[in-house]
Order: C-alpha cells, then sequence, then structure tokens
C-alpha cells in the first residue's frame, strides 16, 4: 500500500505533471482566495501543505538521503515561507478588496494607521526584537547542524551530479531545455532586467501601498507565475528530484547513478524535413533551419503585434508603443520556458532553430 | 550603628549611580539628550546618533506592522551585518590559496574556539538570500515600487543580484568538492556569452584578420576565473571579490537604498505618493 502511494508520488513529481500541477495549484490558490483565506481548515492545510509534505516524507529513506544534507535544509525552509507569505498577503489583499467593495478604504488607510509615532521605542523596539529571535534562530540552527566539507577539491574528479549552488539551480535546469547561452546568460540578463522594468512597465496606478489582488490581478499573478513556478519550483526540482546525470528522480526513488533514460531529443529541422516531407536534411544552414527561423520571427515579432490588438490590447493602449514593445518581449521569453519544456516532453523537441555553425541554438 | 546608615548614604543606590553618572562630562560628551520619554528627547535620540539617524523621528503607524512589512528588509539587513562580523572572524583563519584553504578549513572546525562561526556564516548565507526573495515579494504585493519609488526597488535588484554573487564567490572558498564544481558549473555558463564567451555565437565574428580574439584563453570566463579551469587563480579573485569588491559596491547601495526609502517619504503607505484608487 504504501510503496503504491510512493509510486505514485513519484510519478506525481514527474517534471511534465509537477510543473503543471504547480500551475494549478498557484492558480487555484488565486481563484479560491476567499475559501483559502477564510475557512480555517483549509487555510491550515495549505499553509502546513509544504511541513507536512517534508515531514512525512523524511521518514522514507530515500527522501531522507537527500533532505538531510544541510545545505538542503534551507529550502525546505524556503519552500514554508514562500508557500506561508503568499498565503499570508492573499489573506490581507482579500481583507481589503472585501472593504473596498463595500466603499472602504483598505485596512492601511485607516485613519489610526496614518497616526504618527515616534520611531523611538516603537520601531527600535520591534527592530531588537527580530534581531533577537533571528539571532536565536541563527545560533541554535548553527550549533545543531554543522556546515559541511567535502573532499578536497579535485579536478580530476567530476562528482555526479555536479549541481550549482542551490539559488541557481532554477537555472540549471533550464539548461535542459536551453542551450547554455540562453539558459546561463541571455535568461537570467532578461530576468534582471525584467525585474528592474517592472515599475516602468507597470502604469496601473492602484494597489499603491497596500495588500489588494483584486486591483491588480494580472500583474500579481504574472510576478508570482514567474516566482512561484519558474524561480522556486524549479529550485525546489533541481535539488530534490534531479540526480546523477541531472536524471529525473521521484522523491521517494533511489539515485541509482545507471539509470538509464533515453535520449532522443529531434531537432524541429528534422521533424519537418526528413519526418515530415520525407527529403533529407538540406545542407545549406539557411535553408535547413529555414522553418526554425520563421517560426521564432513569427513569435518574436507578428505575435506581440497581433496580441496588441487582441489578447494584450487593454495593455497597450495603457503603456504606450515603447513600454509595450519591451513589455511583450520580456512576458514572450517568459513564456517561451514552459513553452519549450511542454515541447521537448510530449515530442521530444529539442531546438527551434539549431546552427551549430555559429554555436546558435534556440 | 549609625555609621552603616552613613554609608549607604555615602554609596547611594543604583539609581542615584545611574544618575549622577549621566551628569558625568563623559556621559554628558557621549550623548546630548535625556532619558528619551518625553517627545523632545526621543526626537534627539534618533537624530543625535548617527545610527538611528537611518529612521526618522517618527513614522505612520501602518508602517511599524510586522504585517505590513514583515520586518524582512530589516532581517536582510541584520544578516548582513552577522555575515560581516562572522566573516570578518573567519577572515583571521583562512589563506586562500589552493594548498591552505582546504586545511585552514578543517583547522577552523577542528580547533578554533566558538567553534560555530562557519556554520553562522553559512547558514546566515542561505537564510539572506530567502529574506532578500520574500522582501521583494512583500514590496512587489503591497504595491510599493510604484511611484515614487521606482528607483528604490531597481537599487533593490541589484542587492539582489548583489546578494547572490556574495553567496556564490563565498561558496568556492571552501575549497573542497562541492564549492570547486558548483563554481565549475555556474561558470561554465560564461563560455556561452554572445560574442565574449568561446563557445558563444558570435564568437566567429570577433575576428581579426585570421586572428581569433575570442578563445578559451582571453573570453570572459578566463578574465572571471583567472585561468582556463577554477583552479588557484580563480581561488584569488573570488575571495578577493567575496571580501571586498562586493562588500563594496554592497554598502554604496544600501546606504542609496536606506537613503530613498526615507526620501520617498518612508515606508508605502495608500496615503502617501500613491493615488488612494477608490
Ligand atoms: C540586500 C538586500 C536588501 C536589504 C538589506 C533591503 C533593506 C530594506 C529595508 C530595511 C527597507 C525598509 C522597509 C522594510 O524593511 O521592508 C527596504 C525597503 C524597500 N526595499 Fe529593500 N532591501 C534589500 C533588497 C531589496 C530588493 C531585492 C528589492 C526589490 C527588488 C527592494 C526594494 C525595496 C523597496 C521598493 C523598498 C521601499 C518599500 C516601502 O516603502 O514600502 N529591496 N529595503
Amino acid at each position: 500500500m504504501i510503496e503504491l502511494l510512493k509510486g505514485f508520488m513519484n510519478g506525481l513529481f514527474q517534471p511534465a505533471i509537477a510543473l503543471t500541477l504547480t500551475i494549478v495549484l498557484v492558480s487555484a490558490l488565486y481563484k479560491f482566495r476567499r475559501v483559502v483565506t477564510q475557512n480555517k481548515l483549509v487555510a491550515s492545510l495549505v499553509v502546513a501543505s509544504p511541513l507536512l509534505f517534508f515531514f512525512v516524507s523524511a521518514f522514507d529513506e530515500n527522501f531522507w538521503i537527500q533532505f538531510k544534507r544541510p545545505d538542503n535544509i534551507p529550502i525546505a525552509a524556503m519552500m514554508f515561507l514562500v508557500v506561508f507569505f503568499t498565503w499570508f498577503a492573499l489573506k490581507l489583499a482579500v481583507d481589503n478588496d472585501d472593504r473596498i467593495r463595500d466603499g472602504r478604504p483598505p485596512k492601511e488607510a485607516e485613519p489610526e494607521e496614518e497616526e504618527k509615532v515616534f520611531v523611538w521605542p516603537d520601531l527600535v523596539y520591534s527592530e531588537l526584537l527580530c534581531l533577537l529571535l533571528v539571532s536565536i534562530l541563527l545560533v541554535v540552527w548553527s550549533i545543531l547542524i554543522p556546515a559541511p566539507l567535502e573532499e578536497p577539491a579535485n579536478p580530476q574528479l567530476t562528482p555526479n551530479p555536479s549541481k550549482a549552488p542551490w539559488y541557481f539551480l532554477g537555472l540549471q535546469e533550464i539548461l535542459v531545455y536551453f542551450d547554455p547561452w540562453l539558459a546561463g546568460v541571455i535568461i537570467p540578463t532578461f530576468i534582471v532586467i525584467g525585474l528592474m522594468a517592472i515599475p516602468y512597465l507597470d502604469t496601473n496606478p492602484k494597489g499603491n501601498g497596500y495588500y489588494t489582488f483584486e486591483e491588480r490581478r494580472s500583474e500579481i499573478f504574472l510576478f508570482q507565475f514567474g516566482f512561484i513556478v519558474l524561480w522556486v519550483f524549479l529550485v525546489f526540482e533541481g535539488t530534490f528530484l534531479r540526480g546523477p546525470n541531472w536524471n529525473f528522480y521521484g522523491p521517494y526513488e533511489f539515485w541509482d547513478p545507471h539509470k538509464l533514460v533515453p535520449l532522443t531529443n529531434v531537432q524541429l529541422s528534422e521533424f519537418i524535413w526528413a519526418r515530415w516531407l520525407g527529403i533529407g536534411l538540406p545542407s545549406f544552414w539557411l535553408v535547413r533551419e529555414f522553418f526554425g527561423i520563421v517560426l521564432m520571427l513569427v513569435y518574436f515579432i507578428a505575435l506581440p503585434v497581433w496580441l496588441a490588438s487582441s489578447f494584450l490590447r487593454k495593455y497597450f493602449e495603457q503603456m504606450g508603443l515603447f513600454r509595450y514593445v519591451i513589455f511583450s518581449h520580456l512576458l514572450l521569453w517568459m513564456v517561451l520556458i514552459p513553452i519549450k519544456m511542454y515541447l521537448r516532453w510530449t515530442v521530444n523537441l529539442k531546438y527551434f532553430v539549431a546552427i551549430p555553425e555559429f554555436l546558435f541554438n534556440i | 550603628m549609625s555609621w552603616l546608615g552613613n554609608l549607604k548614604e555615602k554609596v547611594g543606590t543604583p539609581s542615584q549611580w545611574y544618575s549622577d553618572f549621566t551628569r558625568t562630562p563623559v556621559w554628558k560628551s557621549i550623548f546630548r539628550h535625556k532619558l528619551p520619554n518625553d517627545p523632545k528627547n526621543r526626537a534627539l535620540v534618533v537624530l543625535t546618533n548617527v545610527f538611528l539617524h537611518l529612521h526618522p523621528v517618527r513614522m505612520r503607524k501602518q508602517g511599524l506592522r510586522v504585517s505590513y512589512t514583515w520586518c524582512m528588509g530589516g532581517i536582510s539587513f541584520f544578516l548582513f551585518l552577522s555575515l560581516t562580523v562572522t566573516g570578518i572572524l573567519l577572515m583571521f583563519y583562512y589563506r586562500p590559496t589552493a594548498q591552505h584553504a582546504y586545511p585552514d578549513m578543517l583547522d577552523l572546525m577542528e580547533s578554533a574556539s566558538l567553534g560555530i562561526m562557519r556554520e553562522m556564516h553559512r547558514w546566515g548565507a542561505h537564510l539572506m538570500i530567502i529574506t532578500v526573495w520574500l522582501h521583494m515579494l512583500r514590496v512587489f504585493l503591497t504595491g510599493s515600487y510604484k511611484p515614487p519609488r521606482e528607483f528604490n526597488w531597481v537599487v533593490g535588484v541589484l542587492l539582489l543580484v548583489l546578494t547572490l554573487l556574495f553567496s556564490f564567490t563565498g561558496y568556492l572558498l571552501p575549497w573542497d568538492q562541492l564549492a570547486m564544481w558548483a563554481v565549475t558549473v555556474g561558470s561554465n555558463m560564461a563560455r556561452a556569452t554572445p560574442m565574449m564567451g568561446a563557445e558563444g555565437p558570435g564568437m566567429q565574428l570577433m575576428q581579426l584578420g585570421d586572428v581569433p580574439l575570442i578563445t578559451a584563453g582571453s573570453d570572459v570566463r578566463f578574465v572571471l576565473l583567472a585561468g582556463r579551469f577554477v583552479g588557484e587563480g580563480a581561488l584569488l579573485r573570488f575571495y578577493v571579490l567575496h571580501c571586498l569588491g562586493i562588500p563594496f559596491i554592497f554598502v554604496i547601495l544600501l546606504a542609496v537604498h536606506f537613503w530613498r526609502v526615507r526620501r520617498d517619504g518612508g515606508i508605502s503607505g495608500p496615503g502617501k505618493g500613491g493615488k488612494l484608487a477608490l
């Protein structure tokens, strides 16, 4: 029975299913926000779910091997904190949304909140308290769990798996689906630029200085999609579900370094020229990659134009041309990540455009 | 027993000692205000102290609420301070050379007294990354990046990047397998930088006649690692960046960040800056 359950869970954490589930859960959290924040039972279940998962899983010996690595403990803690604070902010947002709907100001705008208080002692006091609590946590943690030190560095001996530091594991996961120049350079650059651009792209004047969801639905959902799905979830996956050779291992699966995973990835050009048209690959790269290049041009140039007159029309009108161009491109890059993942999982697509002659693959 | 009563009178009580002490020239030269229990002295205590001076004298009650700020910015800052202190202590014991780095770590763990400095530094660093992410999350969810705080958000993003770089450069220093290979995986990415990495798209364009400008011995990865692989050159480079280079920029940005929090009107709130949308 337990074995069956573990097998089921292992299947559930298969990247394709787990990513889909994460998207569904985040959407459901926001969709059913009233139930999630106001029904005590549901609320406790949501907030406790990461704790529950780690606690129950720790009884499995294979999971325990990964969980007990000292460097993985903060990641487990992070899963809990991210869920808790997402939920907590949502609760404050729902309360405020209800108030606003009744024609009252958000809680942050109540006259008593506007009241001025002295920084000494009120703020200094809470700062001191925070400082004490964090110090205690840090000292206790440091006494209980020694920092790891492995064998001395040896350039001849590559460990398997070789993992980047944990906070970059999302990028290492993206590396499975994208060439290093994209996963390691372009995408991180776009993440940083994209984050910095947020205040200049978001033209919605509402929701400044108080928690709300209904006044900024799409902005919040978009941000959380990037943060929870494409960052935190991928860090979790890279830490607990990727073993030797960066193969996928279920949470309760033993990390067997000999696990064989068939590699049958196919380029878009091979799909088209060899499988569909039934003629071989043309030798000249421009002809060979013609369809892929056109596809990318359509995706990055025609699609934003079309979106401006359909789904994103509201944004286009609010933002103006310049902002819209930047926004739509950042958005398309972000969405390309899950698109590429799903294409890999379903039809084993390797690259849309593969020009090894120029080390250029998308 | 009148001599005892006399003595008591002469010695005084602790509260008398305290009030006597606050009247000495030494005390008065340090603290320019009386006990901060009235408005005037509560203002003075903040205004005359360089550390407290980061704060305003008075603030809106709402900015005080832990439910609003989660205190995450403050905790990140505190972790930064604690990392600085433990980091300085670690520097006493650590030499960034291939010969000494690893044995120094062993020594540190086995024979240094107060032996949790390494732990406090490592766990504090992990924790700081998490708290900075959560701080960003709360700033986003309260819309605090909206006018007039746009630029402070940008400064914040830079602080986030530097926090990650702090941790990444520090990851190499123990010079064990974990360190070397994590940094190898990370820095291999630089190889693929367009136009600037030896295996990046467009590197073929970077030629002078027949001479390629970008090779494994001259690309960005080489600059980062001071070599073709993660070796002693990289160790020294990462050490200097970790202990000196990044902190230097970080502290400057931190000053800007805090300054702007105040200049932009303190912790955000519905009444301030943003139009209250009702
Ligand atoms: C090392 C990292 C950081 C430190 C030590 C830090 C520290 C702080 C502190 C102490 C505050 C005061 C309010 C609070 O505690 O929430 C604050 C506010 C703020 N921070 Fe940060 N911060 C950091 C990173 C960031 C990041 C990554 C962002 C955004 C991407 C950011 C954006 C802001 C903004 C916009 C405010 C003003 C918020 C308001 O007025 O409500 N900061 N920061």
